[in-house]
């Protein structure tokens, strides 16, 4: 059987939706940490794809995926440093518990 | 390699300059002396600014991922002059007990997210933008936690750090489509290999993706969630930062990848996605501002609805409409900036943050009551003011493509206005007329203040009057005439 592009296309955006349904629904950070980190990896899946499959010649998409990871992995640091802080003040993490401010 | 093209980045690198000597000098001077690490920082800064002015270069490097014109030096030299005045006025509040041992942090993330938003500015691919768009949030995500002390920081970063992740997902998202439609992510090769006047579904969505994630750092209206819970919970030095800089350098970023991009589907594609922002943005931030009690969330939404007419000169999208768009940043920043120095001076003496508790002000502060009237009638858009000014220049500049849908927009901006001047006039009225048991006593704020709020209201009332700096920024845009190509 041949692979085609959409045999990665549509995991990948599948990956994504997953992604926001559980950064909507999930009532823990790290869970919802976990949603973005599935959001961002299902781009750069996307990517490396286009790049393989309509433009062989070049590198690009190839390069901007190694940037995403390397951006990605930031991010993650940072939330995860403040989820951490917001740990230390409350002692949950339950996002419920982030309602002093509202409106 | 040539690495001669770095000279073609002189801005970048005096910054990186800035940023060294900062971080070198937080390092390796004795402890007795970090004291004067915020007027050294605000010094340096200044002979920087002050330099950059002879720093204007004319070209590309990296072969077209970095341009510099005119205009994007215009632009970098109007976010200088927002620092400067943040920093010379949160000196007094890093020097504060809580803040003293860690305002090294302080003023190194600040830097790099300026460094962030030049590269924003300048970058013509994307990957540059984006890289340029997480080192100038990212920094931010930091500071806006920087109050160890408060619950309220931590919330706020959280919810900041959350939507920010959630929202550069989608942008790159959407240029994950881009490249897939044309294989490059130059921003010249895209706009050449995208068909004129084609609006097939994957564009439609790759463009309304691309929005979503420049507008949340606009915070316009779908995604402006955020906006009033950082302000409110971000220490105020951080909260002006974040209400003018990266909000000016967003606009000119939006409008380059919108004019460059994407200019050949203007009127079938996003023409119609931002008239539909704007009249949500203008109108809601306005609408919720009316409810606020607190004088940052009011802030916060007043500035939602600014961001609305910022993007007036974008939706125009002619060289007026630039030039009008640099000049609203500008008379932005000193208005805004203006109203947060006075939040701040208050907070710093007595850390009372509602506007009842404005009220009576002007019989013991009579100085600060008067600078809060100007920032407050400025940003309204009273006539002698700068407010004023930018506010006509920025409809006219709409008014120019002529068609009858845009004279509709602008009338609803201008609806708007009035409403806008309610809510602006009951902080005025607060402090002049209402009286109150408990009134905040008189006070003498730090000099560090005084100089960045009297620099504020001098901008506030000459700037509109000086009609040379307009007429200059008209000709900055016009000596980029190729910008706007694509749309004629």
């Amino acid at each position: 059987m041949e692979i085609t592009m959409m045999m990665y296309l549509i995991p990948s955006l599948i990956m994504f939706g997953c992604g926001v349904y559980g950064f909507i629904t999930r009532k823990n950070m790290i869970a919802i940490l976990i949603s973005l980190e599935l959001m961002l990896n299902s781009v750069d899946i996307n990517f490396t794809v286009f790049n393989r499959f309509l433009f062989p010649g070049q590198m690009e998409g190839m390069f901007f995926t190694l940037f995403a990871i390397g951006i990605a992995a930031a991010e993650t640091a940072l939330a995860i440093a403040i989820v951490i802080n917001v740990f230390r003040a409350v002692n949950k993490v339950d996002i419920r518990e982030l309602t002093k401010m509202k409106f | 390699m040539d690495y001669s093209q770095f000279l073609m980045m002189p801005q970048e690198l005096g910054l990186l300059a800035v940023f060294l000597l900062v971080f070198l000098f937080d390092t390796f001077m004795p402890k007795k002396s970090l004291g004067a690490l915020p007027v050294f920082t605000s010094v340096i800064f200044g002979a920087f600014a002050i330099a950059n002015y002879f720093m204007l270069m004319r070209g590309t490097a990296f072969s077209g991922m970095f341009e510099s014109t005119a205009s994007t030096f215009v632009m970098k030299s109007i976010l200088n002059v927002g620092m400067l005045i943040v920093l010379v006025q949160s000196i007094k509040w890093s020097n504060s007990e809580f803040v003293a041992v860690r305002r090294g942090e302080f003023y190194e993330l600040l830097l790099t997210t300026l460094f962030g938003m030049y590269l924003m500015i300048s970058a013509r691919h994307f990957l540059l933008f984006v890289i340029g768009l997480e080192t100038a949030s990212l920094p931010l995500a930091a500071l806006v936690a920087f109050n160890k002390n408060r619950y309220e920081s931590h919330e706020a970063a959280a919810k900041y750090m959350f939507t920010a992740i959630f929202s550069s997902a989608i942008f790159m998202l959407g240029l994950s489509f881009v490249y897939g439609l044309t294989g490059s992510m130059y921003f010249a090769d895209i706009a050449s290999r995208l068909v004129g006047g084609s609006n097939t579904a994957l564009l439609i969505t790759a463009i309304a993706f691309v929005i979503a994630g420049v507008g949340f750092k606009l915070s316009l209206v779908p995604f402006h969630l955020w906006t009033a819970d950082v302000y409110q919970g971000a220490p105020t030095a951080v909260t002006s930062y974040l209400s003018v800089i990266s909000k000016g350098a967003a606009a000119y970023a939006f409008l380059v990848i919108l004019v460059q991009v994407f200019g050949t589907v203007y009127s079938v594609v996003w023409e119609w996605m931002l008239y539909a922002l704007i009249i949500l943005t203008i109108t809601l931030g306005n609408l919720f501002a009316i409810r606020q009690r607190n004088i940052k969330r009011f802030l916060a939404f007043s500035s939602i609805s600014q961001a609305g007419y910022i993007m007036l000169g974008v939706v125009a999208a002619n060289e007026l409409g630039l030039a009008s768009l640099m000049f609203y940043v500008l008379v932005y920043i000193v208005s805004n900036l203006a109203a947060f120095g006075v939040v701040s001076a208050i907070e710093n003496f007595s850390g009372k943050v509602s506007i009842d508790d404005y009220n009576g002000l002007y019989k013991t502060n009579p100085y600060l009551s008067f600078t809060m009237m100007l920032a407050m009638f400025s940003l309204a858009g009273i006539p002698p003011f700068a407010g004023f000014f930018s506010k006509f220049f920025i409809f006219v500049g709409a008014l120019e493509t002529g068609s009858v849908a845009i004279y509709v927009l602008v009338l609803i901006a201008l609806i708007n206005t009035i409403v806008s001047l309610f809510y602006y006039l009951l902080v005025v009225k607060a402090m002049f007329i209402r009286q109150d048991d408990c009134i905040i006593p008189t006070f003498r704020s730090a000099c560090s203040e005084r100089i960045a709020m009297i620099a504020c209201t001098l901008g506030i009332i000459f700037i509109g009057i000086a009609s040379c700096i307009y007429t200059f920024m008209v000709d900055v845009v016009n000596d980029n005439v190729m910008m706007f190509g694509l749309l004629k």
